[in-house]
Formats: structure tokens, C-alpha cells, sequence
């Protein structure tokens, strides 16, 4: 479904991405881990088209997505739940899911937040509330159904986890898993909470420096000495960003 | 926490002794000319009045205060836990937008012959337009434009040159102004897409001083700094406003005796209906899907691109928005001056409708209705104050922002309220 091959991203200088061969197949759920600054934002960023790759190509459904504007990428059936949440603080809970449907199909809205209240409940109790005044583990169950708004295929998560109380966090990730299994969507996810990420994903890969280390399947990876010896000793060397 | 009885009767008995320190040499003692020495006098019953007022004045101050913080935080109490409920109180500015509505249409009437009141509010009326157009760039669309006056001075002159060169009238010269002032609301926004904040004001500021200095300039079309005088009336569907003559006019059509305030009037009318076009547009655009991108670039304009919106389209239609109803409030202001000069079109104009914007409460319609009545009002009313007047505008000003930090109207409408039905909380 989604296929990286060779590709490279530089920040002026700086070389984040340093040929990445990476595939994600239809009803997978793939997990990237790394350490800060290992370049799994960049990668995820990149295939949005920001920051531009510089060599390599990614093809999406057929289709080499790594020349189109950001807002065509996005209008493909791929969607990204940006690192931090980010949704739309002054606007209501409602206001957000439908700007998350903006450019899809109309016919299918209320179907679509049917399904969403069904995902997320509490998304319900709330739609009128002002999403900044949400709390940090409801935001992200926001920016999430406002992702899946439009339909997507693939749904692109950047540290769902991050800033979350651990109830929220097992909740989150039993929710990705729900979205796998009953949803058929595939997931490409971005994590640093190695543990809860691999276990909930089929396969793995451990970015390092820019460079895929290590892949494979996510038992195999959480079993690996190695992948929390990777993760371990990339976290504690000081990232280059 | 509310004081007891005590703890304010010694609140104001400190302020009441502070008085009372003043009041000796202010109240209490006074010089009088008694047959050319200077005598003083002393007057202890008026201090003691001074004292005794200051202290019921502190006293009552408090209790005022006090209520009004326990209200605050009961309403606070009660509102979380159901905060779906909308506010209470939070139909009032709908009430009080229907008033002001009625009072706008009824004003002519109750003050036909008084041609200061019916100038007045057609200036406040111009400049809520102005502010109605600003709102969509810097409310909604969160671009911050403090050159806004250079769509109004494109509006103007468009009109001006049209009108006296080509010989347009005022209604078919509307539209196109409008389209030209659009051309180059894109013209600034095209080039400044990338910029935000700070940096995108630099580049408005410039741009409307540039459209200034290019009138001052350019003299042989826009007349330089004399302007371009003599500007075309509106006429009322094409029957002019002017004394009996050969052509038929307006009184001799309606067989009313000639009067200047006709015009004064109907002026009047034209700009609180473009006005309420304007609004009826804005209120409507605001409930579509470019209304919401609109608020939500400004809310985060990365999060709209992994949306798939285009941000290049919505801040460029934000912008051409934004000039023409700054290019038709140009044509309107004209229209009804016959005189136009590059004067009018400073940078203390883009400030002033920045500020009723930004006063108003960024977002709100009826905001900046409320807020053009301060700004053009309370300079009016400070005519008594001659030098003052403009000290008392400051102040005035400082005072809101303080009293209300997020503006007059802070509070954001959400564009869709669930029907009741719905509402299964």
C-alpha cells in the first residue's frame, strides 16, 4: 500500500534521512520506534511532502506521492494525526471532526460521526464544548476522529502517546487496535513508548540516526535484547537534530 | 471570599482617613480676598461632608465589588460539569444586535432634520463596514492586516476616477470598484503567503503606505495630493438629489419640497443596507466549509495542510474578501464626501480599524458594531474636551482592554449549535 524506497531528507546541512526502505501492506498496523531525533517525525512529515524528500521516492497506492502539494497527499486516502494533537483550540469539539471531513464526500458526514461517537463516546458528551478546554487524553481521541474523518486507508499516527496519563495511553492504543481489526484501517505509527507500540503492531522497524536499524515482526522485536538495547542507548546519546 | 461587616468598615474608614489627610489642605482650609489681603478660612463642615461621602462611596464600592465576585464564581461553580450548556446570558448580544438593528432603522426618522446625528452614524456605519471587512482577515482568517485603509483608498479612488473621467454612476461603478479592490487584496496576499503574524503586519503596513504614496504621486491621475474633487452623488435610482430644475429630481418626483437632507438620508440608508449585506454575507460564510477553514488556519495552519485543506486558497480568498468589502465602503465614503485626498487614507486609518477590530473582540460581528460606536463616538463626545479629547480616547481605550482583555465580545460563537433533539447529554 505505501512503499519507501531509498529515501533521503535533508535540513539544509543536516542529513535526517538517510535512505529508508520501508513498506506498509493493506490491513497492517506498522509500527516505527526510535529515539528523539532519529528521524521518525521527519519520515512521517516527508511523506506529506514537508519537508520535501531529496532522492528516493514514495509510492502510494500505485501512484508516486513525493512530487504532490501537501493538501493533494492529504486528499489521497491517506490521513496524519500531527505530533501534539493539534486540534483547533477555540472551535467545538464538532467544529474540529468537520473540518477533519472538509474535503471529503459530504454525503458520507454523518455516517462518518455516527462512527466516530461510536469509537469515542466521550467525543459525544462534548460537542459543543471548545476543544482546547478538552483534556490531553481527550484531544487526542479528537485529532485521531478528526483524521478518520475523511476515510482514509491509512491512517499515519505521530506519538499518540505523548503527554498521556497511562490510562489514556492503553485506551488509545486499544482503540488503534479496534480501528485495525473491525475498521480495516491500516496504521502507520510513529512511537517512542516502544512496549505498548510493538505489541499492538504486526511489524516493526527501529529508526536510528536516520537509518532503518532493525525490522521485523512486533513480537519478535519486543523479544529482541537488542531493540531495548537500540532504543535504550539512541535515547541516551544526545540526538542530532 | 466576601469581607464581613468589619473587616469593610475598616476598609473604609482607611480610605475615609486618607480623605480626611487630603482633604485638610484641599477642602479644609481655603484663602479668601478680604479687602485686598489674603485671609484663610477654614471650612470643617465641607470636609466633613468630603470625609463622610468618601467613606459611604468606599464602603459601597466594596459591597459592589464583593457581590459581583461571588456571582463570578458561583456562575463559575455552576457552569463546569454541564459546560455543554451554552452560557447564560448568552443570547443578550443577539437581543442587543436586534436593538441596535432596530435603533439603526428608526434613527433617521426620530432625527430627520438633524444632519450631525445622521453624519455621525453614517460614519460609524462606514467604519463598521471597514471593520466587518477587516474581521474576515484578522478575525477569522487570524492574518494580521494593519494596512487595511489601502482597500478602502482603492475603493475611493476607483470610484472617484470612474465616476469623473468615464462618467459611471455610483451603482454600476459599485461592483467593479469592488472587483478592482479585490485584484489587489490578491496582489498583497500572493506575495506574503509564507508570512505570519508580526511579519505579515510589516508587509500590510507597507503596502498601504505604498498605495498612499503612488495617490500622493501620481498626479496625473489621482491629482496628487489636492485629490480628486467634484466626485458624482448617487442618485436615487436616477433621480437626482438636487433643487427643482429642467431634469425631473428626486422632491419633484415624490412631490416633496426640496430639502439637502434627502441625500443626507438617503446616504444613509445606502450604507446601512451595504452594511447589512455585508453582515448577512460574513454571518453566512462563517456557517460554510471556507468559513471554517477560515478559523481554523488561524486556530493552526499546520494541522489544516494534514487535512488536506489548501491554505494558499483560503488565506487568498480571506484577503480578496477582506478588500472588497474595504474597496465598497471606499466607494461608499466617495460617494458621500465628492471629495477625496490621499489624507484620508493614512496609517492612523488602518490603526484605528485594526483597533475596532481588535476591540470589538477578533470574530465578532456585533463586536465590532459596538466597537465603531466607541471609536467614532467618543472622539464626538470629546469635542467639549477640546485638547483633552484625544487623552480621553487613550484612556477610554486602555480601560476596555483592561475591563475586557479578549475585547467587547470575546466570546466565540460556534458556527453550528446541535438541534435540540440531538442534545442527548
Amino acid at each position: 500500500m505505501l512503499r519507501l524506497a531509498g529515501v533521503h531528507v535533508h535540513y539544509g546541512p543536516i542529513h535526517a534521512l538517510r535512505g529508508i526502505d520501508l513498506s506498509v501492506r493493506v490491513g497492517e498496523v506498522v509500527t516505527l520506534i526510535g529515539a528523539n531525533g532519529a528521524g521518525k517525525s521527519t519520515l512521517l512529515m516527508s511523506l506529506f511532502g514537508q519537508p520535501r524528500i531529496s532522492s528516493g521516492s514514495i509510492v502510494f497506492d500505485g501512484e508516486d506521492i513525493s512530487r504532490l502539494p501537501t493538501h493533494l497527499i492529504a486528499r489521497r486516502d491517506i490521513s496524519l494525526v500531527p505530533e501534539g494533537r493539534r486540534v483547533f483550540p477555540r472551535m467545538t469539539v464538532l467544529e474540529n471532526l468537520l473540518m477533519g471531513a472538509a474535503t471529503a464526500d459530504a454525503d458520507h458526514r454523518e455516517t462518518e460521526l455516527a462512527r466516530m461517537y461510536a469509537l469515542f463516546p466521550v467525543l459525544r458528551e462534548r460537542l459543543q464544548q471548545r476543544a482546547g478546554t478538552l483534556s490531553g487524553g481527550e484531544q487526542q481521541m479528537l485529532a485521531i476522529a478528526r483524521g478518520l474523518m475523511a476515510r482514509p486507508k491509512l491512517l499515519l499516527l505521530d506519538e499518540p502517546s505523548l503527554g498521556l496519563a497511562p490510562l489514556y495511553i492503553k485506551k488509545i492504543f486499544h482503540t488503534l487496535r479496534e480501528l485495525n481489526e473491525e475498521h480495516g484501517v491500516t496504521i502507520l505509527l510513529v512511537e517512542q513508548n516502544a512496549h505498548h507500540a510493538l505489541r499492538v503492531a504486526h511489524r516493526g522497524y527501529v529508526l536510528q540516526h536516520g537509518r532503518i536499524v532493525m525490522s521485523g515482526s512486533g513480537r519478535d522485536l519486543l523479544a529482541s535484547a537488542e531493540v531495548r538495547a537500540a532504543y535504550l542507548e539512541g535515547g541516551q546519546r544526545s540526538a542530532p537534530c | 471570599m466576601p469581607a464581613t461587616l468589619a473587616e469593610r468598615g475598616r476598609d473604609a474608614a482607611a480610605a475615609a482617613a486618607i480623605a480626611l489627610l487630603l482633604g485638610i489642605p484641599m477642602i479644609g482650609l481655603t484663602t479668601v480676598d478680604q479687602g485686598g489681603a489674603l485671609r484663610v478660612q477654614t471650612r470643617w463642615p465641607w470636609l466633613a461632608v468630603f470625609v463622610i461621602a468618601v467613606f459611604c462611596g468606599r464602603w459601597l464600592l466594596r459591597y459592589g465589588l464583593d457581590r459581583l465576585r461571588t456571582r463570578r464564581t458561583r456562575a463559575r461553580s455552576d457552569s463546569t460539569g454541564t459546560a455543554a450548556r451554552p452560557a447564560p446570558g448568552g443570547r443578550l448580544p443577539g437581543a442587543l444586535a436586534w436593538l441596535t438593528f432596530g435603533i439603526s432603522l428608526a434613527l433617521p426618522l426620530v432625527f430627520s432634520d438633524n444632519r450631525y446625528v445622521i453624519d455621525t452614524a453614517t460614519t460609524v456605519l462606514i467604519y463598521v463596514m471597514l471593520g466587518w471587512g477587516l474581521n474576515v482577515v484578522v478575525g477569522l482568517a487570524g492574518l494580521l492586516d494593519m494596512g487595511h485603509a489601502a482597500f478602502y483608498a482603492v475603493g475611493a479612488y476607483a470610484y472617484a476616477l470612474l465616476s469623473t473621467r468615464f462618467g459611471w454612476g455610483f451603482w454600476e461603478a459599485l461592483p467593479v470598484a469592488a472587483l478592482i479592490a479585490a485584484v489587489f487584496g490578491l496582489a498583497v496576499g500572493w506575495p506574503s503567503l509564507r508570512l505570519r503574524g508580526d511579519y505579515l503586519a510589516i508587509v500590510t503596513l507597507g503596502f498601504g503606505e505604498i498605495i498612499r504614496v503612488v495617490l500622493l504621486n501620481g498626479a496625473e491621475f489621482s491629482g496628487g495630493p489636492n485629490g480628486i474633487s467634484q466626485i458624482p452623488r448617487p442618485s436615487f435610482f436616477g433621480l437626482p438629489f438636487a433643487p427643482p430644475g429642467e431634469a425631473p429630481t428626486f422632491a419633484a418626483f415624490f412631490g416633496l419640497e426640496f430639502s439637502p437632507m434627502h441625500r443626507i438620508l438617503f446616504l444613509y440608508y445606502v450604507i446601512l443596507m451595504l452594511a447589512l449585506l455585508t453582515n448577512a454575507l460574513v454571518l453566512r460564510l462563517r456557517r460554510l466549509p471556507i468559513g471554517r477553514a477560515w478559523e481554523a488556519m488561524r486556530e493552526d495552519e499546520i494541522a489544516c495542510r494534514a487535512l488536506g485543506m489548501n491554505v494558499t486558497h483560503i488565506k487568498l480568498s480571506a484577503f480578496a474578501l477582506g478588500a472588497v468589502l474595504g474597496g465598497v465602503a471606499g466607494v461608499f465614503f466617495a460617494a458621500r464626501q465628492g471629495f477625496i485626498s490621499p489624507e484620508s487614507f493614512t496609517f492612523n486609518e488602518s490603526a484605528i480599524i485594526l483597533a475596532i477590530v481588535v476591540l470589538g473582540g477578533m470574530g465578532s460581528q456585533f463586536g465590532v458594531v459596538l466597537a465603531s460606536l466607541v471609536l467614532v463616538l467618543l472622539p464626538e463626545i470629546g469635542r467639549d474636551f477640546a485638547e483633552y479629547r484625544m487623552l480621553l480616547f487613550g484612556a477610554a481605550m486602555i480601560l476596555i482592554m483592561i475591563w475586557r482583555p479578549g475585547g467587547i465580545l470575546a466570546q466565540r460563537e460556534p458556527t453550528l449549535r446541535l438541534a435540540a433533539k440531538d442534545r442527548r447529554v
